[in-house]
């Protein structure tokens, strides 16, 4: 016997598989005093839900050599950071492999982003693919909805 | 000789953490510290100066990085972090009242810029230098 389960209810289990955010709303509200403070000083606070737990795990054990940066924490403020961080993570997409420490690694921001062209990645005001706010507009206050994208020309 | 400067120095990091726990709250408290410091710690410190504050942190010390190519050479402007592009407010306390205010954010960042800068911690007379600098920025 098989339960007859609504179409919308698939609908929104597709979305969910899809990945963060899929489904067009791309906020993502970060409130957290340790995290903005700690993590926000030298870049925008990235979204926890864009990375898995063991992301971050892997981000958070290698703060002395942070992608070229000294970033390392009070171990009593790097705990309340891992657990903020573990309670707001992403699901992990691919736990077969090793952990990405960068978001602009993961499958998932390859495909939001693979109709940007080459050039508005080289701009100076872009400097990196980690530097959100280049293009979005709202990233500091997390969103990152296409209204408010404006790619430098 | 040998354990006579341990104690030294010793009594220079308990001196360190006491003021630290007294709640250094403003430059010259920070500047006090330093001095305590440097005297337990180095021998023949004969007092900060300005002028070198200033030239060490305009230094990239042969590396890759000096004081300056996120702060600017003007520290009491708004500055870039240099891998991030993300805004830096002034550190000069004449133009920031933030600044060298909490103990714990004057030794976090004071251990991850020189780290990245010179690649080890910094002197108390290197951080008193500097601090007499950035005091003497208006």
């Amino acid at each position: 016997m098989h339960r007859r389960y609504p179409p919308a209810l698939w609908f929104a289990l597709a979305l969910v598989a899809a990945g963060p955010a899929r489904g067009g709303d791309h906020s993502y509200r970060v409130a957290d005093p340790a995290y903005e403070a700690e993590c926000a000083s030298c870049h925008i606070a990235y979204p926890p839900r864009l990375l898995p737990a063991r992301s971050w795990d892997a981000v958070m054990a290698g703060l002395e050599r942070h992608f070229g940066v000294d970033a390392s924490l009070d171990p009593a403020v790097a705990a309340e950071v891992t657990r903020f961080l573990h309670a707001n993570a992403g699901r992990d997409r691919d736990p077969g492999r090793a952990p990405a420490r960068r978001i602009t690694e993961t499958r998932w921001f390859l495909h939001e982003h693979d109709e940007v062209p080459a050039r508005v990645w080289k701009q100076a005001s872009v400097k990196s693919r980690a530097n959100c706010a280049a293009c979005h507009e709202g990233a500091a206050r997390g969103n990152y909805n296409e209204r408010g994208v404006r790619l430098p020309q | 000789m040998q354990r006579l400067s341990i104690s030294r120095a010793g009594i220079g990091t308990l001196a360190m953490v006491f003021t630290v726990a007294a709640g250094a709250e403003t430059p010259q408290d920070f500047l006090n510290a330093f001095d305590l410091a440097a005297r337990q710690e180095q021998r023949g410190f004969g007092g900060f100066s300005a002028a070198r504050g200033e030239r060490f942190f305009n230094s990239t010390h042969k590396r890759e990085w000096s004081c300056a190519s996120c702060h600017t050479p003007n520290p009491a402007s708004t500055g870039r972090h240099a891998k991030t592009d993300k805004p830096i407010a002034p550190l000069a306390p004449a133009a920031n009242a933030e600044r060298f205010a909490r103990p714990d954010k004057v030794e976090k960042w004071f251990r991850r810029n020189c780290n990245d800068v010179l690649g080890r911690a910094c002197t108390p007379e290197e951080k008193g230098d500097v601090l007499s600098y950035l005091l003497s920025v208006r």
